[in-house]
C-alpha cells in the first residue's frame, strides 16, 4: 500500500523567539494521517497542539522539517484545509447565510450554486430560522455550528478544530460531538481535533495523539478500537480512559528530583 | 486644539426602549436650556447688558430672518440662502474629505510603505489648528468660497483619517486567518474584511468629521464670502447687530445637530450587525 497519505508531518520543528527567549513550540514531530481518519491531539497546555494545527492550516511556516498534504508541501492557507477556531472567527458583519457563503463566493462560484450550497448547510446545522441573523445574536453552540458549516460549504477535505467545543456547556458539547461524528461518517472528511478532554478524545477519535510540553513534541499515539457509536459509560471505554489518563499523567509527572 | 481631543472614538449612546423613559429623557434634556433662556431673559430685563438683545427680540428677528415681513432689511427672508451656501460647503468639504481620508487611511493602515511615507508627515501637520490655515488658504485660494471649502475639508479630514487608520489597525488577526483559509486572500481582503471590520471606527470618524465641518464653517466663511451663516455672523458683528449674530449661531447649532442625527441614523442602520451599535 504505497498510497499517498492526505497529511504527512515529517520531523517538523517550530521555534518562536519571544522577547529574546527561544521557545521550542514543536520539536521533531512526526505524524501521518490517512484520508478519512479522525485524529485527536491531546496534551498539557503549551505542548504545541495549536502550533501543529496552525502549521497544517498554513498560518505558520515550519522552522525545519516538512508538512505535506497529498505529498506536496503546505504553502499558506487554502480552502482544502478549513479551520474551526475556539473563538469561532465568524465575520460579525455577515449573517449566518453570508458567513457560510463567504468561501464559495470568494472562490468565484456562480450565484445559483452558492445559494444552493448555503441552503443545504444552513439546513444541515439546523439553523434555518436563524439564517438571516448576525453572529452576536447566536449562542456559542450555534456560532460553532456556523463555523463548521462554513468550512464544509467550502469543500474542505480536512477540518482542523482547535478546542472547538471548549467554551460550550456539557450538553451542547455532546450534541455537537454527535453531529460532528455524523457529518464525518457521511462525508469522509479528515479531522484533526485538539481537545483537553480525554473523554472527548476517546469518544471521537480513530487515533489519539498524545503530546508533551517543554519542548513540545508527540509522545505517543493510541489507536481507539472501540466500536461506534461509543458508550462513554461502558467498561471498555473506561479501560481506555484509564490507560490514556495514566499515559498523560506519566508524561506530566515532574522530572525525577 | 479641540480637534485633538475630539478624535478619540466615542461610545454610542444606548437608548432606553420604553416610551416613558424616552419622554423622561426628553424632559430632562429641556431643563438646562429652559433655565438658560430664563436667566438670559431676566438678565436683559434687569438691564445687566444693553448690548445683548432679549430672547424675544432674537426670536422675532429669527422669524424675519427666515420669512421676512417684520424688518424688511438686507437679511430678511435670506436664511435659506445662507443655510444652503453653508450646507453645500460643509457637505462638499466633508464628502471630499471622506473620499480622500477613508482610502488613504486604509492604505496607511494596510501598507507599511505608505505608512512610513505619509504617517510622520501627517502627524506633523495634525497639531496645526484649522484656524491657523486661514491666512495661507486666503493666499492660495483667494477670498471666497474655495477657501471656506478648503478649511472645512481640512477640519473634517483628520478625524476621518485617524479613525480609519485606528479601525484598520484594529481588525482582529483571526478574521484575516478565517478569510484566507476560505480562499479570500491579498487585496480581496481589503474589501471583504478590512473595510467592513473598520466600519464602526470609520463611522465614528465621519461623525466627528461632520461635526467639525460645521464647527469650522464660521472660520471658513470669514474669508469674505457674500453668503453663508459664518458670513452672517461676521456681518452681524461688523454692523453691531447682536441679534443677527445669535440667530446665525442658533441656525448653525440646529443644522449641525440635525446633520449629526442623520449620520447617526445611517450609522445605526449600517452597523446593525454590531452589538455596540444596533439601536
Ligand atoms: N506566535 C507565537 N509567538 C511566540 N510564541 C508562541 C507563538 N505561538 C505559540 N507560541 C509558544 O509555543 C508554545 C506552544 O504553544 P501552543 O499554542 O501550540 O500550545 P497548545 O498546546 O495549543 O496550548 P493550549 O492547550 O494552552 O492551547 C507555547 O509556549 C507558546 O508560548
Ligand atoms: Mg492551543
Amino acid at each position: 500500500m504505497a498510497e499517498i497519505p492526505i497529511l504527512e508531518i515529517k520531523s517538523v520543528s517550530k521555534r518562536f523567539t519571544l522577547q529574546g527567549q527561544v521557545i521550542d513550540a514543536l520539536r521533531d514531530a512526526n505524524l501521518t494521517v490517512a484520508k478519512g481518519e479522525f485524529i485527536c491531539l491531546i496534551g498539557a497546555s503549551g505542548c504545541g497542539k495549536s502550533t501543529l494545527l496552525r502549521i497544517v492550516a498554513g498560518f505558520e511556516g515550519v522552522t525545519s522539517g516538512e508538512a505535506l498534504m497529498w505529498g506536496k508541501p503546505i504553502e499558506g492557507p487554502a480552502p482544502d484545509r478549513g479551520m474551526v477556531f475556539q473563538d469561532y472567527g465568524l465575520f460579525p458583519w455577515l449573517t449566518v447565510k453570508d458567513n457560510i457563503a463567504f468561501g464559495p463566493k470568494s472562490r468565484g462560484r456562480p450565484a445559483g450554486e452558492v445559494s444552493a450550497t448555503v441552503d443545504r448547510f444552513v439546513d444541515m446545522i439546523g439553523l434555518g430560522k436563524f439564517a438571516n441573523v448576525w453572529p452576536h445574536q447566536l449562542s456559542g453552540g450555534m456560532k460553532q455550528r456556523v463555523a463548521i458549516a462554513r468550512v464544509l460549504a467550502n469543500d474542505a477535505e480536512m477540518v482542523l478544530m482547535d478546542e472547538p467545543f471548549g467554551a460550550l456547556d456539557a450538553m451542547t458539547r455532546e450534541r455537537l460531538q454527535d453531529e460532528l461524528l455524523d457529518i464525518w461518517q457521511r462525508t469522509g472528511l479528515t479531522v484533526l481535533f485538539v481537545t483537553h478532554s480525554i473523554e472527548e478524545a476517546i469518544f471521537l477519535a480513530d487515533r489519539v495523539v498524545v503530546m508533551e510540553p517543554g519542548p513540545g513534541r508527540i509522545a505517543s499515539e493510541v489507536r481507539i478500537e472501540l466500536p461506534r457509536p461509543r458508550d462513554v459509560s461502558s467498561p471498555e471505554f473506561n479501560d481506555v480512559r484509564r490507560m490514556l489518563g495514566a499515559r498523560l499523567h506519566s508524561h506530566h509527572a515532574p522530572k525525577a528530583a | 486644539m479641540s480637534d485633538l481631543t475630539l478624535t478619540a472614538p466615542i461610545p454610542t449612546v444606548r437608548r432606553p426602549s420604553a416610551a416613558l423613559g424616552r419622554l423622561r429623557q426628553f424632559g430632562l434634556a429641556l431643563i438646562v436650556p429652559a433655565l438658560l433662556l430664563l436667566g438670559w431673559h431676566l438678565a436683559v430685563k434687569a438691564g445687566m447688558s444693553r448690548l445683548i438683545p432679549s430672547p424675544y427680540a432674537v426670536a422675532e428677528y429669527m422669524v424675519d430672518f427666515a420669512w421676512g415681513g417684520i424688518w424688511d432689511d438686507a437679511f430678511s427672508a435670506t436664511l435659506h440662502q445662507h443655510l444652503l451656501a453653508s450646507a453645500s460647503r460643509v457637505y462638499g468639504g466633508f464628502i471630499l474629505a471622506a473620499l480622500v481620508a477613508v482610502p488613504l487611511g486604509i492604505m496607511i493602515g494596510r501598507v507599511p510603505l505608505v505608512r512610513d511615507l505619509l504617517d510622520p508627515f501627517l502627524q506633523l501637520m495634525r497639531p496645526i489648528p484649522v484656524t491657523a490655515w486661514l491666512p495661507l488658504s486666503m493666499i492660495l485660494f483667494g477670498l471666497g468660497a474655495t477657501s471656506a471649502f478648503f478649511l472645512v475639508f481640512l477640519g473634517a479630514f483628520y478625524p476621518i483619517l485617524l479613525n480609519t487608520i485606528f479601525g484598520v489597525r484594529g481588525v482582529e488577526p483571526r478574521l484575516f486567518e478565517a478569510a484566507s483559509m476560505l480562499g479570500c486572500r491579498g487585496n480581496a481582503q481589503t474589501f471583504k474584511v478590512v473595510l467592513p471590520a473598520a466600519m464602526p471606527s470609520i463611522f465614528t470618524g465621519l461623525r466627528l468629521g461632520l461635526g467639525l465641518a460645521w464647527f469650522v464653517i464660521v472660520v471658513g466663511e470669514m474669508t469674505g464670502v457674500p453668503q453663508g451663516l459664518g458670513a452672517v455672523i461676521m456681518d452681524g458683528r461688523t454692523l453691531s447687530r447682536t441679534e443677527l449674530v445669535i440667530c446665525g449661531m442658533i441656525v448653525i447649532g440646529i443644522a449641525g445637530y440635525l446633520s449629526d442625527r442623520v449620520i447617526l441614523a445611517l450609522m445605526q442602520r449600517a452597523l446593525r450587525w454590531s452589538p455596540q451599535h444596533h439601536g
